[in-house]
């Protein structure tokens, strides 16, 4: 679904991205992990072209997006991004019904159909409750909500998903995870970035790592989630246990805190 | 005859039948009482005036001219007054507000700031320093709204060419460029009012505030057509222009190639704003104002804002333009009214709503 051969990119001269290729299968559910300032979001950019790439090759669905169109792409491809409050009080039913930008036509637009698939995209996140309030009124969770029924109204068969559960609690972040491999499970292809390691080796079908030298591994989490990874990117602050097949990582601190009993 | 059952019935079976979800009966509704609004704004401005004239004079008059009537039949003084004084002069301040109005929408949203008026890239400025050299130097530039007009645009196109970085626009160094081209034409106004001698000068200190004083057919013939072709224009783009107000990468993400709508949007805008400035002068307030205004009665959602916009901009400068006339036996510059009224409205706006 997603390639991505040898991309490089440098902003403002500052190398950011080295040579990176991986790629990610249809229907797969794909992990971005790496620290701060890895370049996780310039990636998903880059793939969205907000930035020239200086170098590589970037396929979705086998097709070069080098020179598709903003329109074509975004039938392609939605993203949900980290940060972000318009300056005008729109209603949370009227960003979702955004998404439905990329598909709308004829002078008239908006559909009736339009508007039940961002009520379904609204229902099944589970955020009708708040769907006639201004959307900028709403507190950082509840907007990255909205933002991930946006992207489901969009109906692309690519997601990129920029930490889309860095400002939800804990039954949230619960439920956008298995909203993800529910979305995966139609078909659909998601490439999320996320700095909790655990929910990476958990939900994840696969997991490519970046660090500020570039990629440093990629393959099924139970791989790659390992002792050794997270050492390299995290220096010595990890440890890793496998609790019956399941990775879990916790702080070298509190793991020695178990041990010590 | 075709029942309102029948056609809703069409507008459901091409999928665009409204929803409960959405207000927006409710939306349509405010906007044709906002039209009914302005027609009766229209009738009592043509009563007030000097000259006093009835309701069944102005209807028999209009009616004469639109059928083709026999022209004798009613007073050359009464034909006068309404068909080549007040009624082009209605329509005018119709136009420009309405203009202004959806020019203001359109800055406000692109811009992604509420703050924002139609002015904002110089075209007041570059307005009326062609105007001044028109007035100043009239053998060399010989017509002021020609010379408005050129140095409108012209101020625009700087402004945004300074803007222009690797390829893209920022709306930080476009509203910066704005402020120093706009400066720029303000100190060359400053240096044509020195140069200039009284009468001149006076003639520029009364252009700058604006005003419908000359007012005629050919005015209207001007500037209508490209008022209505500009607002269909930007009505018709009024869904992207919310995606717009999103910010640069949103909107690119959603399909809506930020670049190529922002220069078009701009550029009809700008045009019609240069287009009304270069007729009657700089109007302040109706472009940040009207905008507040109906996203306050109707949400920020374009589609409903850029034709509310249009009749509450058009509403209020009839009011205003009317004032401007009826209020003393001098007329009063309308540029004066319009900022002596909205500025009480904006601090209701400050104090009451918090702000937006």
């Amino acid at each position: 679904m997603l390639r991505i051969k040898n991309v490089s990119f440098r902003y403002l001269e500052k190398p950011t991205l080295t040579d990176i290729s991986f790629s990610v299968d249809k229907g797969e559910l794909c992990g971005l992990f790496g620290p701060n300032g890895s370049g996780k979001t310039t990636l998903f950019k880059c793939c969205l072209r907000f930035f020239p790439i200086e170098k590589g090759v970037i396929l979705m669905n086998s097709h070069d997006v080098s020179n598709h169109p903003v329109e074509q792409l975004s039938r392609t491809v939605a993203y949900v991004p980290q940060e972000h409050k318009p300056p005008f009080p729109y209603l949370t039913k009227e960003v979702v019904l955004m998404g439905r930008t990329p598909h709308l036509m004829g002078f008239f637009g908006i559909k009736r159909s339009d508007k039940q698939i961002a009520r379904d995209a609204m229902d099944q996140i589970g955020i009708l409750d708040y769907a006639d309030e201004p959307y900028n009124h709403l507190s950082g969770g509840q907007r990255q909500m909205v933002l991930m029924a946006r992207a489901i109204a969009q109906d692309t068969p690519l997601l990129f998903l920029d930490e889309p559960t860095s400002a939800l609690d804990f039954q949230n972040q619960m439920k956008i995870w298995s909203f993800m491999e529910d979305i995966v499970s139609e078909g659909k292809t998601i490439i999320a970035c996320s700095h909790d390691p655990n929910h990476v080796a958990w939900f994840c079908d696969r997991v490519v790592v970046l660090s500020k030298g570039g990629l440093i591994g990629q393959g099924a989490p139970e791989q790659i989630i390992n002792q050794e990874t997270l050492d390299a990117i995290y220096q010595d602050t990890c440890s890793v246990f496998s609790q019956g097949g399941v990775p879990i990582v916790m702080p070298k601190k509190i793991a020695a805190r178990m041990n010590g009993y | 005859m075709i029942s309102h059952h029948k056609i809703g019935q069409v507008i459901a079976a091409l999928g665009y039948g409204i929803s409960a979800d959405y207000p927006e009966k409710k939306k349509i509704g405010i906007i044709a009482v906002l039209f009914g609004c302005v027609l009766v704004l229209c009738v009592v401005s043509l009563i007030f005036g000097a000259y006093s004239i009835t309701i069944p004079v102005i209807f028999q008059t209009v009616f004469v001219h639109l059928t083709m009537g026999d022209l004798s039949s009613i007073p050359k003084l009464q034909d006068t007054i309404i068909w080549d004084i007040r009624l082009p002069r209605l329509i005018l301040s119709i136009a420009v507000g309405g203009a202004l109005a959806i020019s203001g929408a359109v800055f406000q949203s692109v811009f992604r700031n509420p703050l924002v008026e139609p002015y904002i890239l110089g075209v007041s400025s570059g307005a009326a320093f062609g105007a001044a050299l028109g007035i100043v130097f009239h053998s060399i530039f010989f017509s002021i709204q020609l010379f408005a007009f050129i140095f409108a645009t012209l101020a625009v196109v700087l402004a945004y060419g300074l803007a222009r970085i690797r390829g893209q626009t920022p709306v930080v160094t476009l509203i910066l460029a704005g402020v120093i081209v706009g400066s720029i034409f303000s100190a060359l106004v400053s240096l044509l009012k020195y140069m200039a001698n009284d009468q001149a000068l006076r003639e520029i200190v009364f252009w700058l505030m604006g005003g419908f004083y000359y007012a005629s057919w050919n005015d209207v013939r001007l500037l209508v057509p490209l008022c209505i072709l500009g607002f269909f224009i930007i009505w018709s783009l009024s869904w992207k222009l919310n995606i717009l107000s999103m910010g640069d990468e949103e909107a690119r993400t959603l399909g809506v190639n930020p670049e190529k709508n922002k220069a078009l949007v701009i550029v009809i805008a700008t045009g019609i704003t240069a287009f009304s400035v270069s007729l009657v002068g700089i109007i302040a307030w109706v472009g940040l104002m009207m905008p507040h205004a109906s996203r306050m009665l109707l949400g920020p959602d374009n589609r409903f804002v850029i034709p509310a916009c249009f009749l509450m901009g058009a509403g209020y400068l009839l009011v205003c333009d009317t004032i401007a006339r009826t209020a003393t036996y001098a007329e009063i510059p309308v540029g004066i009214i319009t900022s002596l009224l909205g500025a009480p409205y904006l601090c209701y706006l400050l104090r009451n709503k918090g702000l937006w």
